[in-house]
């Protein structure tokens, strides 16, 4: 009996749990922002979103919500509102086809999305080639024509550098450059082996935050051979109409970051681990002049953060389990044909990888919380089905026959006989589904993004 | 009190029970026994309407035995069975008084039954409070007995109450259940396979033989004029060795 008050208590709690959560302020909009999975991207991200709550709107940021095409299809989609994106990378990818040549081409092939875009932030990710400050300066090398000159350096590019027809090969052609000593190497290694001297040259981008760390020099592509990638943000024209300040105070923040303040953001991140977001809100306090009112996240507060996301996810999700899972092992105990069905599919359910489980479900239900949640129900629910059907099966006949001969009506029965009894089979099947819940959420949460 | 009408039951292919017609009279104590498998735990599953008959009509103080009646006519039944069939989450005292307690019987009213019963059934009030698992067979059957009578049942009915235990303790339950029988006066159907016990109890004995009724009458009637060889047979193989070797 006390099991079974533990269970009903458990579910209580479950079922009252999706109130606990509030959010302030129900007249701000509501503006959720998109970044890539790398550094520079997050921080830009960070960026924006401050900006929309500085305007007046609420900005939710979601963190690397994943590559290119994810974001791109999320924004077309509405399920965010304003990513931070590269001019090369749409013309090279999202447009690959349509041969895109100036901006204008640019923004009209947006504008068919229903997409706007700002003018440069001020600063370009570009494809560039970098030396050892010093060695430029002894051999007075600025230019990559300048390179001419030099036919003895080593090269050592980036295995995808070496392979690309606009990599390397194309470089050569286009600066006839005389070099032999031309190699492959691993990138993260390219900067040590610069730093070191072993090799002269190697490929980078001109935002990668080693540059300034390695004290590295980039040289300038006075024949305007690689593609500009340009930073801009892009967000959707509805935003204009619906909160017409935000998109104005995002369009001020066009030429606001140059090259070297990038570098130097990027820098901050990776090598001195400081959070993205205090990066963000450092340098828009510099942007909006001191005392702003721009608040800093910490890091323990977004662990703090994090954990209750977490533990919001688990409850709600395990809760919605134990509410469809315990019914429905009730259903299968007592029509056995209906109950070999169900646990059938709850079965197959359990052996979907969460990752295609999520491609399933992100056209219908869109990404971040709804789709972890509802895949999160379905992995938690063959466990409490299960058991719950195991353990109503399990009740010896005796005491089944004995309250159906006492006049107990069916329900009865299964309130007061029968779930308590079977109640330390359905809490197992409820212990086993909280582990695996708690497992995968962090998982499948990460892969949602 | 309890009428089968031309009752069959098949189990699968198997026929337990071959248009059985029989009368339960109020009042008294009718014992059905027979050997295994001849249909005597049927006759009670039966009326209890724990199972249904295949063919036939069983009635309870003149009302049909079907499922819209059944909740209401178990009610006015009491059935104890072979191991108790107690419930091993509750105590004995929420056993005994689960179906008082549904039915929103005032709690001082449940106490005082729950006291009446237990001097009744002679059960310590210490077991009370026990789980199943805590009590001796002897106990649990006392506490099975209290649970049947709690609504103050009509009839009760026993399925090979005594079987599990053992003959010191069974000869003790034995004596203190044809006590409470006599006192009640309450109409009894007991099932058992021990001819001794029928005879023990029985105002009215019913023989059974692969799903018939082969003879129902007094104990002596079986005695004196057995209707079939097969009732003579049955009662000798009953018979204790040491009463054979005097007998001749």
């Amino acid at each position: 009996m006390r099991a079974f008050r533990q269970l009903v208590l458990l579910t209580l709690c479950f079922a009252a749990a999706p109130t606990i959560p509030t959010f302030a302020g129900e007249s701000a909009p509501e503006v959720r922002i998109g970044s890539k999975q790398f550094t520079e991207s997050v921080i830009l991200g960070e960026i924006v979103a401050r900006t929309v709550t500085h305007a007046g709107g609420r900005g939710e940021h979601r963190r690397e919500l994943g590559g290119t095409r994810v974001l791109w299809d999320a924004l077309v989609r509405g399920e965010i509102d304003i990513y931070p994106e590269y001019t090369g990378t749409l013309r090279e990818e999202i447009f690959a086809r349509r041969g895109i040549r100036d901006e204008a081409a640019l923004r009209r092939a947006l504008a068919g999305y229903g997409v706007s875009a700002t003018q440069s932030l001020g600063f370009n990710n570009n494809y560039a080639l970098g030396m050892k400050r010093e060695l430029c300066d002894q051999l007075s090398i600025h230019t990559i024509s300048d390179l001419r000159g030099h036919p003895d350096l080593s090269f050592g590019f980036s295995n995808e550098f070496m392979d690309r027809a606009d990599g390397w090969r194309g470089l050569r052609n286009r600066y006839g450059l005389p070099q032999r000593n031309v190699f492959g190497i691993h990138h993260d290694l390219a900067y040590r082996a610069v730093a070191g001297g072993q090799i002269a040259v190697t490929d980078l981008y001109t935002t990668d935050a080693e540059i300034g760390y390695y004290g590295l020099c980039t040289l300038a592509d006075d024949l305007h051979y690689f593609p500009d990638y340009s930073a801009i943000v892009l967000y959707r024209h509805d935003l204009e109409s619906r909160a017409p300040q935000i998109a104005v105070a995002l369009k001020q923040l066009a030429g606001r970051i140059d090259t070297s303040e990038m570098v130097r953001m990027n820098r901050l991140v990776k090598i001195g681990k400081v959070p993205e977001s205090k990066v963000a809100a450092d340098f828009l306090a510099d942007l909006h002049g001191q005392g702003s009112g721009i608040r800093v996240e910490s890091s323990t507060e977004q662990v703090y953060q994090r954990t209750r996301e977490h533990l919001f996810l688990v409850t709600l999700s395990l809760g919605a389990a134990i509410l469809v899972g315990v019914p429905l092992g009730i259903i299968s105990a007592k029509r056995p044909v209906l109950g070999q069905l169900v646990l059938g599919v709850t079965g197959v359910i359990q052996t979907i990888p969460s990752l295609a489980l999520l491609v399933f479900m992100i056209p219908l239900l869109g990404i971040g919380g709804p789709p972890v949640i509802v895949a999160l129900v379905l992995y938690s629910l063959l466990p409490i089905v299960r058991n719950t059907y195991a353990g109503l099966n399990h009740i010896p006949p005796e005491s089944r026959e004995s309250a159906e001969a006492l006049g107990l009506p069916p329900g009865a029965r299964l309130r007061l006989i029968e779930l308590p009894l079977a109640s330390r089979d359905i809490l197992s099947g409820i212990k086993t589904s909280a582990v695996i819940n708690v497992g995968s959420s962090q998982k499948t949460e990460n892969k949602a993004r | 009190m309890i009428e089968f009408v031309h009752v069959s039951k098949t189990y699968a292919s198997v026929e337990a029970l071959h248009s059985v017609d029989l009368r339960v009279p109020a009042g008294m104590t009718t014992v059905l026994i027979g050997p295994s498998g001849c249909g005597k735990s049927s006759l009670l599953r039966l009326t209890i309407g724990l199972i249904h008959p295949s063919s036939g009509h069983v009635f309870f103080q003149g009302n049909e035995v079907v499922s819209t009646t059944i909740l209401a006519l178990r009610r006015k039944m009491g059935y104890v069975i072979q191991e108790g069939g107690l419930f091993p989450h509750l105590t004995a005292r929420a056993n005994v008084a689960l179906m008082a307690n549904y039915l929103k019987w005032d709690e001082l009213e449940v106490n005082r039954r729950l006291q009446e019963l237990a001097e009744l059934c002679r059960l310590p009030l210490a077991g009370l409070d026990r789980y199943p698992g805590q009590l001796s067979g002897g106990e649990r059957q006392r506490v099975s007995l209290m649970r049947a009578l709690m609504l103050d049942p009509d009839v009760l009915l026993f399925d090979e109450p005594l079987g599990a235990l053992d003959p010191m303790i069974r000869a003790d339950l034995q004596t203190d259940l044809k006590r409470i029988f006599q006192s009640l006066r309450k109409t009894v159907v007991l099932v058992t396979h021990d001819m001794g016990e029928a005879v023990f109890f029985g105002d009215q004995i019913v023989l059974l033989h692969d799903g018939r009724v082969v003879q129902a009458g007094l104990p002596d009637e079986l005695f004196q004029s057995p209707a079939e060889p097969f009732v003579t047979a049955f009662i000798n193989a009953q018979r204790p060795p040491w009463t054979t070797s005097h007998g001749g």
